[in-house]
C-alpha cells in the first residue's frame, strides 16, 4: 500500500518536471521584451536595463529556468509584476476561496450525478432515464459563463433572491457553485450509469440474484460499490475540469481566486503571476490523479492486494 | 415418466420465448422432467441447446420482460412455481432452491469478502445476525472440504484458487439447505483433478444432506458417473430421457448415439481412426428448421422427419426418445401436416 | 471424456454481406436525435457560407441611435449597444465557431494519430517519451494551458488553432496508441511483417486504415469541444477579439447590458448549447455506428 504510494508519487516528478518546463518556455520565449511591454512608453533605458538585470532576464533560458525551479521547490514563485508582491502570498491567500467554490460545486455535481446515473441505469431505457441523460447531455453542452449569466439574470435581476456577484459569505457561492457542479455532474451521471450497467452484467450480479437478494439489495449490496469504483477516479479528472471551470466561474461572480488571479495576470501582462498560477493549478491537479489512484486502491481489493498486502 | 410422490421437482410443458424486435424466439420448449428426492438428474447437451436456459427458467432468472417462462406445472415440493409472483420466487431462491454456476471465477464478487457472501442467503431468508451467519460459514467451509477455513473466512475471492472458489460457491448453496441444487457445468472452468475432487464433494455431500442436484453438463462422463437420470437436450428440447443405465446401454435417439460414439474410449487404440462426430452445427432458434430439429444432421432421417415434429416416444421404465424411428408413422401420411 | 469439439460450436448467425459504409449509414440513419443534429449542422454550414447574402443586416454598421432595440420584424433578436443586428452577428458568428470547431481538431488529429501510431507500433523509448509528454499535456487545465499559449502568441484566432490542437493532441495519441496496440497481435499484421512490409508500410498502409473509423469519431466529438474552448477563451477575452463576431465574444459583451437587454448575451449563447448539442448527436451516433465499443 505504501510501497504503491511511494511509487506512484516517484512516477509523477518528471511529469512534474517537464510540465514546469514546458509552462517555463512558453512564457519565456515571448516575442517582445516583457519588460518593455510592462514599462510601456515611460522609462528610460537605463530603468529597464535596471529592472532587466533585477529579474535576471539577460541569463540564458536554462539558468532562470533552474533558478525558477529551485525557487518554486521552496515555495517562491517570484514576484508580481504589477502589484509587486510575492506571487505565492497572493496564491495563498486567494486558493481558499477557490477551495470552497470547487469543494461546494464537487458536492453539487455528486448529489446530482450519482443518484441520476443509478436511477437512469437501474431504469434503463425508461421516460427517466432518456430525461436524465438528456439533462446531462445539456448541462454539458452548455458553456459555463452562458448558464453564469443565465442565473444571474434569472436569480439575481428578476427574481432577486440571490446576490449578482461578489464573496461575502454563503449565499454568494450558491449560484456559482451549482453553474460549476452542473456541468460536471452531466459527467457523472453517465459515468454512474455506464459503468453501474457494466457491472450489471457481471455473473456476479447473476449469484447474488440466484441467492434470493432482493433488485435494490443487488444493485446496493453488489453493483453499486463496484460501479463506484471509476467514479471515484473521474474525480480527479473533475479536479481539472473545475479548475478550468472555476477560472470563468471566478470571473463572472466576482470571486478572489485562483483563476480570477491568472485571468488578471493575463490581463495585466504579469508574466511571473500567470506562471505561478498556472504552476499552482497544474500540480493540484496531478496531485488530484496520485490521490484517485491511490483512492482506487483502497477501493479495489484486487489492486490492494497486488500492492503486497499479504494475505490474510 | 410415471407421477411419483416422491419427486421434488416435476416439470410439464415448460416454455420459454425470448420477445425481440425481429420477433419472437422460442428457446425451450415442451420441456417435461422429475427430480426425485436425493436423486441426481443430468441435464446433458451441446451448448445452446438450452440446459442452462432450463435452469435460470428454474430460478426464475429469465430476465423480463424480454423473457417470458410458461408451464402447465412447475412444481417444487409442493409449491407450485407457476403461481408464485416474481417476490414469491425470490424467497425460494437461495432457499429452497439455488445453484452454481459455471464459473467460480466471475460468480463471486470481487469486492466482498467470501464469508459475507456465501453467508448472504442466511441474511436474506433467515434475518440471521452476521455472528451468526460467520460461525455457520465456518461450519459449511468445513463441510465443503476448504482447507484452513478459519483464515479463509476473510479472504477475497481473488485470493482464493479456482478450486477453492467452487467450494465456496458449493456452500453459499446449500447453505440454507435447499431442496434441490442446480450445478451449471460446475467442473467445466476447472482443471481435471480439481475437477474430480468438486465431482466427489458434490456425491458425497448429496449422500450426507440428501438433497436433490440437476447436473448441467456437456461431458458425458460426468453424467455416467454422477446421475441417476438424464435428460438430453438438442435445440431446445428433450430428446431423450431414460435411467442412466438405459440411456448408456440402449441410447435410442440419433443424436444420443452420435454423442457416445463421439467419446473417446480408453482402450481403443489412439489415431487409430478418426474420431466420429456428429456433422453439422446446432441450429439457429431463430430458424428452426421445419420437422425435427435433429432431422439436418441426422443420417437415419426419413421423409416424415421433415414434416412433423416427433412426440416423445415411450420406450418403457420411463425411457423417452423424440425420433420417428420409435413412433408409428404409417397412420401419418406425407403430406397431412405442412 | 468430452462431446468431441467439432459439437461445440455455438449457434451460428447468419453473415451478412455489406459494406461497411452502407452499414454505417444505416444504422446512422436510425438514429434520429443524430439525423436532427446533421440536419441543424448541415443549415449552419449553409448559413456560415453564405452569411453576406442570408443575413438582414451588416454585421459592423453602427447606429448609435438604434441601441438595444427590442426584437422586432426588422432585427429579429433586437440590436446590441452598437446598435447592430444581434442576429446577423450570431450568423457571422457561426464562421468562426465552424472553423475553429474543425481546423484545429484536425490538427490535433493528425499530430495525435502520427504520434499513437509511432508509439504503439515502435514502443520502447519512442512510446515512453511521447507518452510521458502526452501525459503532461493532459495534466494541465485545458483552459490554463490554452490562456498560456494565448498570452504568449497573442490572441487572434489563428492562436487559437495552435492553442486548441496542443490541448487536444495528446487524448487522440492515446486512443490510437491503445488501438495500434491490439492491431499489432492481429494475424495479418503479423503477416504482412512475415512477406518483408516494412514499418512504415505496416503503420500507414495496414494499421491506419482500421484507425480511420475510430478517428472519425474522435473528430466528430472534439468539434464541439473546440467550439466550447473557442467561445470560453473568446468570453475571457483571450481568444477572438472584437469587431468580430465570435459568439463567446457576444456573450461576454452583452452580459453588461443584462439588465437592459437580456437578448444580446443570452441568444448568441443558445447558438453555442444548439451547435454544440448538434454536434454531439451527430458524434454519438456516428460512434454508435462505427465503433461500438468506444460507448462511455
Amino acid at each position: 500500500m505504501l510501497m504503491f504510494a511511494i511509487r506512484r508519487i516517484l512516477v509523477s516528478i518528471p511529469v512534474l518536471i517537464g510540465i514546469t518546463a514546458i509552462l517555463f518556455v512558453m512564457l519565456n520565449v515571448i516575442p517582445g521584451d516583457p519588460v518593455a511591454l510592462l514599462m510601456k512608453e515611460h522609462a528610460s533605458p537605463e530603468v529597464i536595463a535596471r529592472v532587466t538585470a533585477q529579474m535576471h532576464l539577460d541569463d540564458p533560458l536554462w539558468t532562470r529556468y533552474f533558478r525558477f525551479l529551485s525557487g518554486a521547490l521552496q515555495g517562491d514563485l517570484g514576484t508580481s509584476i504589477k502589484l509587486n508582491r510575492s506571487v505565492t502570498s497572493l496564491i495563498m491567500k486567494a486558493f481558499p476561496n477557490t477551495l470552497y467554490l470547487a469543494a461546494c460545486a464537487a458536492v453539487v455535481s455528486w448529489i446530482i450525478g450519482i443518484p441520476a446515473g443509478i436511477l437512469s441505469a437501474v431504469r434503463r431505457d425508461s421516460f427517466i432515464d432518456r430525461f436524465f441523460m438528456g439533462f446531462s447531455l445539456l448541462g454539458v453542452s452548455m458553456p459555463i459563463f452562458w448558464s453564469a449569466l443565465l442565473m444571474q439574470y434569472i436569480f439575481a435581476l428578476k427574481l432577486k433572491w440571490l446576490p449578482v456577484s461578489g464573496f461575502y459569505g454563503f449565499e454568494y457561492v450558491i449560484m456559482p457553485a451549482i453553474v460549476l457542479g452542473w456541468s460536471s455532474a452531466g459527467v457523472i451521471a453517465r459515468l454512474t450509469r455506464s459503468s453501474l450497467l457494466e457491472v450489471m452484467r457481471h455473473d456476479y450480479i447473476r449469484t447474488a440474484r440466484a441467492k434470493g437478494l432482493r433488485e435494490v439489495g443487488v444493485i446496493s449490496g453488489h453493483a453499486l460499490k463496484n460501479a463506484l469504483i471509476p467514479v471515484v477516479t473521474i474525480m480527479a479528472i473533475q479536479i481539472a475540469s473545475l479548475l478550468s471551470g472555476a477560472v470563468i466561474t471566478e470571473a463572472i461572480f466576482g470571486i478572489p481566486g485562483v483563476g480570477r488571479i491568472s485571468i488578471n495576470a493575463i490581463q495585466a501582462r504579469d508574466m511571473p503571476l500567470l506562471q505561478g498560477s498556472v504552476l499552482f493549478a497544474t500540480v493540484l491537479v496531478i496531485l488530484g490523479n496520485l490521490v484517485a489512484d491511490i483512492l482506487y486502491s483502497i477501493l479495489d481489493p484486487r489492486i490492494r492486494s497486488q500492492m503486497g498486502r499479504g494475505k490474510p | 415418466m410415471t407421477e411419483k410422490t416422491d419427486n421434488v421437482l416435476s416439470v410439464r410443458d415448460l416454455r420459454t420465448e425470448f420477445r425481440g424486435d425481429r420477433g419472437h424466439v422460442r428457446v425451450l420448449e415442451d420441456i417435461s422432467f422429475d427430480v426425485g428426492r436425493g436423486k441426481i438428474v443430468g441435464l446433458v447437451g451441446e451448448s445452446g441447446s438450452g440446459k442452462s436456459m432450463t435452469a435460470l427458467s428454474l430460478m426464475g432468472l429469465v430476465p423480463k420482460p424480454r423473457g417470458q417462462v410458461t408451464a402447465t406445472r412447475m412444481d417444487l415440493d409442493g409449491t407450485d412455481l407457476t403461481r408464485l409472483s416474481q417476490d414469491g420466487l425470490r424467497q425460494l431462491r437461495g432457499r429452497d432452491i439455488s445453484m452454481v454456476f459455471q464459473e467460480p471465477m466471475t460468480s463471486l464478487n470481487p469486492v466482498r469478502k467470501v464469508w459475507e457472501q456465501v453467508g448472504e442467503p442466511l441474511a436474506v431468508h433467515q434475518g440471521m445476525k452476521r455472528r451468526a451467519i460467520r460461525a455457520r460459514v465456518l461450519e459449511m467451509f468445513e463441510m465443503v472440504g476448504i482447507p484452513d477455513p478459519k483464515a479463509r473466512l476473510d479472504a477475497y475471492p481473488h485470493q482464493l484458487s479456482g478450486g477453492l472458489r467452487q467450494r465456496a460457491m458449493i456452500a453459499m448453496g446449500l447453505i440454507c439447505e435447499p431442496k434441490l441444487l442446480i450445478a451449471d457445468e460446475p467442473t467445466t472452468a476447472l482443471d481435471v483433478t480439481t475437477q474430480a475432487q468438486i465431482l466427489r464433494l458434490m456425491l458425497d455431500l448429496r449422500d450426507r444432506v440428501g438433497t436433490s442436484i440437476i447436473m448441467i453438463t456437456h461431458d458425458l462422463g460426468i453424467i455416467a458417473e454422477m446421475c441417476d437420470e438424464v435428460n438430453v437436450m438438442y435445440a431446445g428440447q428433450i430428446v431423450e430421457q431414460a435411467n442412466v443405465f438405459d440411456l448408456f446401454e440402449r441410447p435410442s435417439h440419433p443424436y444420443t448415439r452420435g454423442l457416445l460414439a463421439s467419446i473417446p474410449k480408453a482402450t481403443e487404440k489412439r489415431l487409430s481412426r478418426r474420431m466420429p462426430s456428429i456433422p453439422g452445427m446446432v441450429p439457429n432458434l431463430a430458424k428452426l428448421p421445419g420437422g425435427c430439429r435433429f432431422r439436418p444432421r441426422c443420417g437415419d432421417a426419413m421423409p416424415i422427419c421433415m414434416q412433423k415434429d416427433p412426440g416423445l416416444a415411450d420406450l418403457g421404465n420411463g425411457h423417452g426418445a423424440r425420433c420417428w424411428l420409435h413412433l408409428p408413422h404409417d397412420a401419418h401420411p406425407q403430406g397431412e401436416t405442412a | 471424456m468430452t462431446v468431441s469439439p467439432d459439437l461445440n460450436v455455438d449457434t451460428v448467425e447468419e453473415i451478412q454481406e455489406a459494406s461497411l459504409l452502407r452499414d454505417t449509414m444505416r444504422a446512422f440513419a436510425r438514429n434520429r436525435m443524430a439525423l436532427l443534429g446533421l440536419v441543424f449542422v448541415a443549415l449552419l454550414v449553409f448559413l456560415a457560407i453564405f452569411a453576406p447574402i442570408v443575413s438582414p443586416h451588416d454585421p459592423y454598421r453602427m447606429a448609435l441611435d438604434e441601441q438595444f432595440l427590442p426584437p422586432s420584424t426588422t432585427y429579429w433578436l433586437g440590436t446590441d449597444n452598437f446598435g447592430r443586428d444581434v442576429l446577423t452577428r450570431i450568423i457571422y458568428g457561426a464562421r468562426i465557431s465552424l472553423v475553429v470547431g474543425i481546423v484545429p481538431s484536425l490538427i490535433s488529429l493528425i499530430i495525435g494519430t502520427f504520434m499513437g501510431v509511432l508509439s504503439g507500433y515502435i514502443g520502447g523509448k519512442v512510446d515512453f517519451v511521447i507518452m510521458r509528454l502526452a501525459d503532461m499535456m493532459i495534466a494541465f487545465p485545458s483552459l490554463l494551458l490554452a490562456m498560456v499559449v494565448m498570452y504568449t502568441l497573442g490572441a487572434n484566432l489563428f492562436n487559437i488553432f495552435v492553442a486548441l490542437a496542443l490541448v487536444g493532441w495528446a487524448g487522440v495519441a492515446r486512443v490510437v496508441r491503445s488501438q495500434t496496440l491490439a492491431l499489432k497481435e492481429k494475424e495479418f499484421i503479423e503477416a504482412a511483417h512475415a512477406n518483408g512490409a516494412s514499418r512504415v508500410t505496416i503503420m500507414f498502409r495496414h494499421i491506419f486504415p482500421n484507425v480511420v473509423p475510430t478517428l472519425i469519431v474522435l473528430f466528430s466529438l472534439s468539434i464541439p469541444d473546440a467550439i466550447m474552448w473557442e467561445s470560453s477563451l473568446s468570453f475571457l477575452g483571450v481568444g477572438v477579439q472584437p469587431p468580430e463576431a465570435s459568439w463567446g465574444l457576444l456573450v461576454s459583451r452583452g452580459k453588461e447590458y443584462l439588465f437592459q437587454a437580456p437578448v444580446v448575451a443570452i441568444a448568441p449563447g443558445v447558438a453555442i448549447l444548439l451547435t454544440v448539442l448538434a454536434f454531439n448527436f451527430v458524434g454519438d451516433g456516428l460512434r454508435d455506428a462505427l465503433d461500438p465499443s468506444m460507448k462511455d
